[in-house]
């Protein structure tokens, strides 16, 4: 029998300790809390409530209260999930909380006033759209493990894959199952990932470095945030096999110093994987090792790009070098080095697991796997959704998503960030994969999903995103230094009533210039949601120009004057 | 040499090496690819984005920064299609968009990169009608350098030359986006001593210098390329001049020397060419004041008083101080003025480097500059090459940094060049030859040292590291380095034309052409063109000093000399002077030294004379007039060829340039150099021997001996200090005392010690310090110096207004009460 808190010292000894915890928690039911994101409405206070709920009732014996990962559904914060029929109670409230132990804990009664949309046909996690049409692989194990607690994600399943990797596969082979995978990055830029593993083994170096890119910076984005604060030890999974495959001994995780729910995770996670063996020397007695150091971004968005990254990493200032050499072949310290984003890598114990030819069954012809993708915006459940590549927008938005409040019309979904661009409703069906919407002027980017209605103006959320970029250009080449904030001021004329029709050409050709001459992604894709929404929405610049008007209401220097003082007054 | 590969840059199909940057390939053959960040001697960064091209790549074509794209077989460049002249007219009108339009009253407006590639790759009007950027109008970001950020165009070639280059990272960017600017770090002004460098490769006029704002316009210089005479490198530069006034100095990129660097020292050191303290007229010591002469008078003073000595005494009491900071023509003229005219070989060109001339002159195998770019090793047991050759120091530098070279340096205390040393050893003055003992026999720590000396090649700067230091232990620190394989010494001596005037046999164991005093060949051969020369020892420049002190020697000749400040012994120097019956001296100022002479002669400096220099390699560069010298001023030269004719045994020059045909001639190390090769075939210079020709002297010093070694080694006196007397790059010469920007820049006296020993003398940074040697007294603020080694004191020589220490390795040191204010 294994120890708690020792080392594990083989994939048998893991799958033992795995046995030994399934069979102690036979007959437990749990309360499952979500802990991160919902902390912020009063999770905290719930979960503890919920404690004492439990001892007061003497229950301590067959109920656990756990703190995990975001369930997904935020619009219904804080959510609670409670074992093991998977009733789902959202608005959680500390003065709530004896009723829920009294009559669901206790007698199994379903209370109708915390089911989502205060429909009892909706009380279990399986009923209700927002989870139905998901499909949870990379977040399997979100929500419903302590990420605190390595036993929990062992009794999951977590280390499987790497334990069989370390023991029974060369290095190579794993390369080869990722590339059978077919993988792409899910930081944005879709790169195949295996391909790029290749490339950085055969590049010549002493070393080889890793690097996790958890420095998510998107506006709306939480999806890698989700990942390392809910479930920290399937990204380290992640990394052990990927350092396997590429013979790295040393990993970094970038994560950004405004996660620090994220950061203190990760670190408890690392400090129990080195105290189990599951990191440090000698992994599962296969020889490999792998030590991973945290380090924490000071907030500047182009440090999500890759060569920036490394240079940060470095201690130089966080500014992008030029590519080629790509990091594969000459990142940091000079040896290559392969960055790859949180989700990422929690992808990878599941190509494992299931192998690479099947995973790539699932998804379309050129994006394999499935998405994560952090909902937000005018849309009804907002959260963190994983469907299979190829849903469409309408699935995201309407069946998972519960479509927009009050009735509102669809105008256009935001994607991929700051790098992205604005897709119209006319792409609604439009089967959402790297390919297909690069195509319609967005991207994936990292799976930021914002949803707009009638009452948003889509100049006006062009003039955000170039603002946000404006701000965020590190400053080193000029087309993004200048281009940037020149756009943003055409902008601002154009929303101010100032604009003019030549306007709308500069605006083109100066982000044009922006887009082919900028040195690194971020002043490369800077111009996007300018010119997608030049494209997709030109009546709307045009009536800003031409007629004076902003159809959507909120440039209140186009609004007649009685609508300013209406508008200030609401404002 | 790399593989070719042949490209095709528009339409046109060149051969370049494999792996060149398409912007270097491309303009090696006549395409010019605009360009801000791109500097071909620092990295490649591809950030100001005004190089982008178009290049046909398998997967389509590709606009991208030529400057960062390396060339491959088949590789189709194409640089002024359509879409890389709209990405070009892109870059320039973002560019342009903050830049204000102050050329007309910008330095470097008609010279200014960002003005003239506007004009030629630029889209004529801008579409942007927003207002510029504004900040405060220039700021001193240092004693010699202003920074206007308005211009500045962030191609950050000052901070990464700062930075990569002279290993000072002072300056850097601040903020970011838009709001990028370059700084300097709050109260650490940008003290890099090679500041001036920003200056020069800036591509606008953001960074300007002190000493040339408003100066001149670009189109008014009158632009001559020269050698620098600062240090024996010999740095290449172009001297610029407006209406008889030389204005400023630009590094010129010569590959063997200094590859476009200068030090600040030699950048902005012109300024005293035009100094109002210049002499002008022939000066002549009437009852103690001297009073101004005609140019026929003086030479009859001469002629009478020296005349008389010589014929009363013999050549042999008379001496000649000097030749370091003249042309090699001038040098010449001097050898052959004292050993013919004069008759004595009492001569020598080294004030204060100790070195034994034969080391310096005639090692072998010597070392190249441009062998350190290929050497696996580098030793430098020398002066600290930051402080005393700014452009070796980046030479030395960049090979360890850029190449990977390894890097020993030993030195007593902490070095430019010890952040990027391999191994530093530090010791105690005096005990240099026993560690050298140590480290050749490599037993414990050493091992290590002496493993990492064995990679070959092994390039070895040697020199003395302080002016205490036992002059032998140069030779030693060679006999060392040569033991080591594939090895090859840069002697190092630091005092412009040293190594020039050595060759022309300005010393008293050398005759021209690195030849020995006293053999017969070379005296036979010698004698053919010069007639007889005398025989008897040569004494050295502290013999000379000495003999007029004991009386031996009775009259001294000066040229271009200052042995009252240079001389660290400057007590016997200013006591020989003053017990001469007769002193000459040929000068540019009244020094300490000329001031104690009984004529003076108006010498032209640097800039006003033709001729040629020797480096401390051998390289033979010509040096050339732009300004016409100050009043009744003449090349050395002249006033020697002057005297003798007035002493009756002319030497019969016509001409610099027929001097160096004359030293051709008798010279064969310099056989086949002419001006006329330096300017048109030899542009890099020729190193000496030249072509086919040997060396009569091939100085090669003995292997190392340990017990010799520790019998040379010295300890102070029993209770009193090791004195570590060295130089450093701005202090009180006569030539930095004239240029009036970098004199208030000398760091002033101040004792270093080690912070036990100030702990146990109980003194603290900025306190009082009496320090004492048999030569001077002085009272100094201590600097705490945790580099040095416990029982060493560190003062830097020459700094204004404090005498020299002498050269005694022994210094009492204690507190100085404190002075209530």
């Amino acid at each position: 029998m294994t120890e708690n808190g020792s080392r594990i010292a083989s994939p048998a000894d893991l799958s033992a300790r795995r046995e030994q915890l399934i069979a102690e928690d036979v007959g437990i039911r749990r309360i499952l809390v979500c802990s991160t994101g919902c902390l912020a409405i009063g999770a905290r206070e719930v979960e503890a409530a919920f404690r004492e709920g439990v001892a007061a009732a003497d229950l301590q014996g067959e109920v656990q209260v756990v703190a995990t990962g975001c369930h997904g559904l935020c619009a219904m914060a804080p959510v609670v999930v409670i074992e093991p029929n998977d009733v789902v109670y959202g608005r959680n409230r500390i003065k709530y909380v004896p009723d829920v132990i009294e009559q669901t804990v206790k007698s199994g009664e379903i209370i109708r006033r915390f089911c989502f949309g205060r429909d009892p046909e909706m009380a279990h996690l399986g009923d209700i759209p927002f989870y139905a049409h998901q499909t949870k692989a990379v977040l399997r194990n979100v929500g419903r493990v302590d990420p605190q607690q390595i036993d929990d994600a062992i009794q999951r399943g977590v280390y499987e894959a790497a334990g069989q990797v370390l023991t029974s596969m060369e290095p190579d082979e794993v390369v080869e199952e990722i590339i059978a995978s077919g993988l792409r990055g899910r930081g944005g830029g879709g790169f195949p990932a295996g391909l790029k593993w290749k490339i950085c083994k055969e590049s010549p170096g002493s070393t080889t470095y890793l690097i996790c890119n958890a420095d998510e910076g998107d506006p709306g984005a939480f999806m890698d945030r989700a990942l390392l604060e809910g479930d920290p030890h399937s990204v380290l999974e992640g990394m052990i096999i990927a350092a396997y495959a590429l013979e790295a001994a040393k990993g970094f995780i970038y994560v950004r110093a405004e996660y620090p729910i994220a950061v203190e995770h990760i670190r408890i996670a690392i400090e129990q994987a080195h105290e189990r063996g599951l990191l440090g020397p000698d992994i599962l007695g296969s020889n490999f090792s792998l030590d991973i150091e945290v380090r924490e971004g000071a907030g500047a968005f182009v440090c999500g790009e890759e060569t920036a990254m490394i240079a940060s990493l470095e201690g130089e200032r966080g500014m992008a070098r030029p590519k080629p050499p790509y990091p594969a072949l000459r990142g940091y310290l000079g040896q290559p080095t392969i960055i790859n984003n949180v989700e990422t890598f929690a992808n990878v114990p599941v190509i494992i697991g299931q192998g690479g030819v099947k995973f790539a069954e699932s998804g379309t012809e050129g994006s394999k796997g499935t998405k994560i993708f952090a909902l937000a915006g005018q849309v009804n459940n907002t959260g963190l959704v994983e469907v299979p590549m190829g849903a469409t927008i309408r699935e995201i938005v309407f069946d998972v998503g519960g479509g927009l409040p009050k009735k509102r019309e669809f105008k256009a979904v935001q994607m991929g960030g700051p790098s992205g661009g604005c897709v119209p409703a006319s792409y609604l069906d439009l089967p959402i994969d790297y390919d297909s919407l690069r195509e319609v002027g967005a991207i994936m980017g990292s799976g930021g999903m914002i949803v707009m209605d009638e009452t948003t103006c889509i100049v006006d959320i062009a003039r955000y995103f170039i603002s946000f970029c404006a701000e965020e250009s590190c400053g080193l080449c000029a087309p993004c230094r200048f281009g940037t904030v020149r756009l943003k001021e055409i902008l601002d004329r154009i929303c101010g009533g100032r604009g003019t029709i030549d306007d709308l050409n500069d605006l083109e050709r100066l982000a044009e210039v922006v887009q082919k001459t900028s040195l690194c992604g971020l002043g490369q894709t800077a111009p996007n949601p300018v010119l997608s929404t030049l494209r997709h929405f030109r009546d709307e610049y045009l009536a800003h120009v031409a007629d004076r008007t902003c159809p959507a209401g909120v440039c209140t220097a186009l609004l007649p004057e009685k609508e300013v003082a209406t508008a200030a007054k609401e404002g | 040499m790399a593989d070719l590969v042949k490209i095709t840059v528009d339409g046109r199909q060149i051969e370049v090496p494999h792996g060149e940057l398409v912007i270097r390939a491309a303009q090696d053959h006549g395409v010019y690819i605009p360009r801000f960040c791109w500097h071909p001697r620092m990295r490649e960064v591809g950030m100001c984005r005004m190089c982008l091209v178009e290049i046909e790549t398998p997967r389509g074509t590709i606009l991208t920064t030529a400057c960062t794209t390396t060339a491959a077989e088949g590789m189709v460049v194409h640089t002024a299609s359509d879409t890389a002249k709209k990405a070009q007219e892109g870059i320039l009108e973002f560019l342009l968009i903050n830049h204000p339009l102050d050329c007309p009253v910008c330095d470097k407006g008609g010279e200014c990169p960002l003005q003239d590639q506007t004009m030629a790759f630029g889209p004529g009007e801008s579409r942007f009608v927003e207002e510029k950027r504004h900040y405060e109008k220039p700021i001193p970001i240092s004693d010699l350098v202003f920074l206007d950020r308005e211009r500045c165009i962030l191609c950050a070639r000052c901070t990464r030359f700062a930075d990569e280059i002279a290993g000072d990272p002072l300056i850097e960017f601040k903020d970011r986006g838009n709001h990028t600017s370059v700084e300097t770090f709050p109260d650490l002004p940008f003290s890099s001593y090679f500041s001036g460098n920003t200056v020069q490769i800036c591509p606008v006029g953001a960074l300007t210098a002190s000493a040339y704002r408003f100066k001149a316009r670009p189109w008014d210089l009158l632009v001559v390329e020269s050698s620098c005479s600062h240090c024996t490198v010999g740095c290449r530069i172009s001297v610029e001049s407006s209406q008889n006034h030389v204005l400023r100095f630009n590094g010129v990129d010569n590959g063997a020397t200094n590859q476009g660097w200068l030090s600040d020292k030699c950048r902005f050191g012109f300024e005293f060419i035009g100094s109002e303290q210049r002499l002008r007229t022939p000066l002549v010591k009437v009852e103690g004041e001297f009073r101004e002469a005609s140019w026929a008078e003086a030479l009859d003073v001469v002629a009478d008083r020296l005349g008389a000595i010589i014929e009363e005494q013999g050549g042999d009491a008379v001496g000649g101080i000097g030749g370091a900071r003249s042309t090699n023509e001038d040098a010449y003229a001097f050898g052959k003025f004292m050993r013919t005219v004069v008759g004595s070989n009492h001569l020598d060109a080294r004030l204060d480097d100790g070195l034994d001339a034969r080391f310096l002159a005639a090692v072998s195998p010597r070392a190249k500059i441009a062998d350190l770019d290929r050497a696996a090793t580098i030793l430098v047991w020398a002066p600290d090459l930051k402080e005393e050759s700014g452009s070796l120091y980046l030479r030395v530098r960049h090979a360890v940094q850029e190449r990977g070279a390894k890097l020993v340096v030993v030195h007593p205390r902490r070095t430019g060049l010890d952040d990027r040393a391999t191994h530093k050893l530090t010791y105690r003055p005096g005990e240099g030859p026993a560690l050298l003992g140590e480290l050749a026999g490599g037993a414990g720590d050493y091992a290590k040292v002496l493993e990492t000396l064995s990679l070959g090649p092994v390039v070895a700067v040697v020199g003395r590291t302080g002016l205490t230091e036992q002059p032998q232990l140069a030779e030693e620190v060679a006999a060392f380095a040569l033991s080591l394989p594939d090895a090859k010494v840069l002697p190092f001596a630091r005092r412009s034309n040293v190594f020039g005037a050595l060759d022309m046999g300005v010393a008293p164991t050398l005759l021209p052409g690195r030849a020995a005093a006293g053999d017969s060949e070379a005296t036979g051969h010698l004698e053919a063109v010069w007639g007889p020369i005398p025989t008897q020892a040569g004494r050295d420049t502290m013999g000379i000093l000495q003999g007029l002190v004991d009386g031996d020697l009775k009259a001294l000749v000066l040229l271009g000399a200052d042995p009252v400040r240079d001389v660290p012994a400057a007590g016997i120097a200013r006591r020989g002077m003053e017990s001469a019956e007769f002193v000459v001296a040929i000068d540019l100022f009244l020094t300490d030294s000329s001031e104690l002479a009984d004529v003076v002669f108006p010498a032209e400096a640097f800039g006003e004379k033709e001729g040629t220099i020797t480096n401390l390699e051998g390289r033979v560069q010509k040096v050339n007039r732009v300004v016409t010298g100050p009043g009744q001023s003449q090349a050395d030269w002249t006033i020697l060829d002057d005297i003798s004719r007035r002493l009756g045994k002319p030497l019969g020059f016509a001409s610099a340039e027929a001097i160096s045909k004359e030293i051709a001639d008798v010279a064969p190390p310099y056989g086949g150099i002419s001006w006329e090769l330096l300017e048109w075939d030899a542009k890099e210079g020729a190193v000496v021997p030249y072509g086919e020709a040997g060396q009569p002297v091939a100085y090669r010093p003995d292997g190392v001996d340990r017990e010799a070694l520790a019998a040379m080694s010295r300890n102070p006196e029993s209770g009193a200090f090791a004195l570590h007397l060295a130089r450093t790059l701005y202090d009180d010469g006569v030539l930095m005392r004239n240029s009036l920007s970098l004199h208030a820049l000398a760091p002033g006296g101040a004792v270093h010690l080690h912070p036990a020993d100030a702990a146990r003398l109980g003194v603290s940074e900025g306190s009082l310090v009496e320090v004492e040697t048999v030569d001077a007294s002085v009272r100094l603020p201590a600097v705490i110096d945790p580099s040095l080694a416990t029982g060493v004191v560190y003062v830097p020589f020459n700094q204004p207004g404090i005498p020299s220490l002498g050269s005694d390795l022994s210094v009492v040191v204690a507190a100085g009460e404190e002075v209530s204010a």
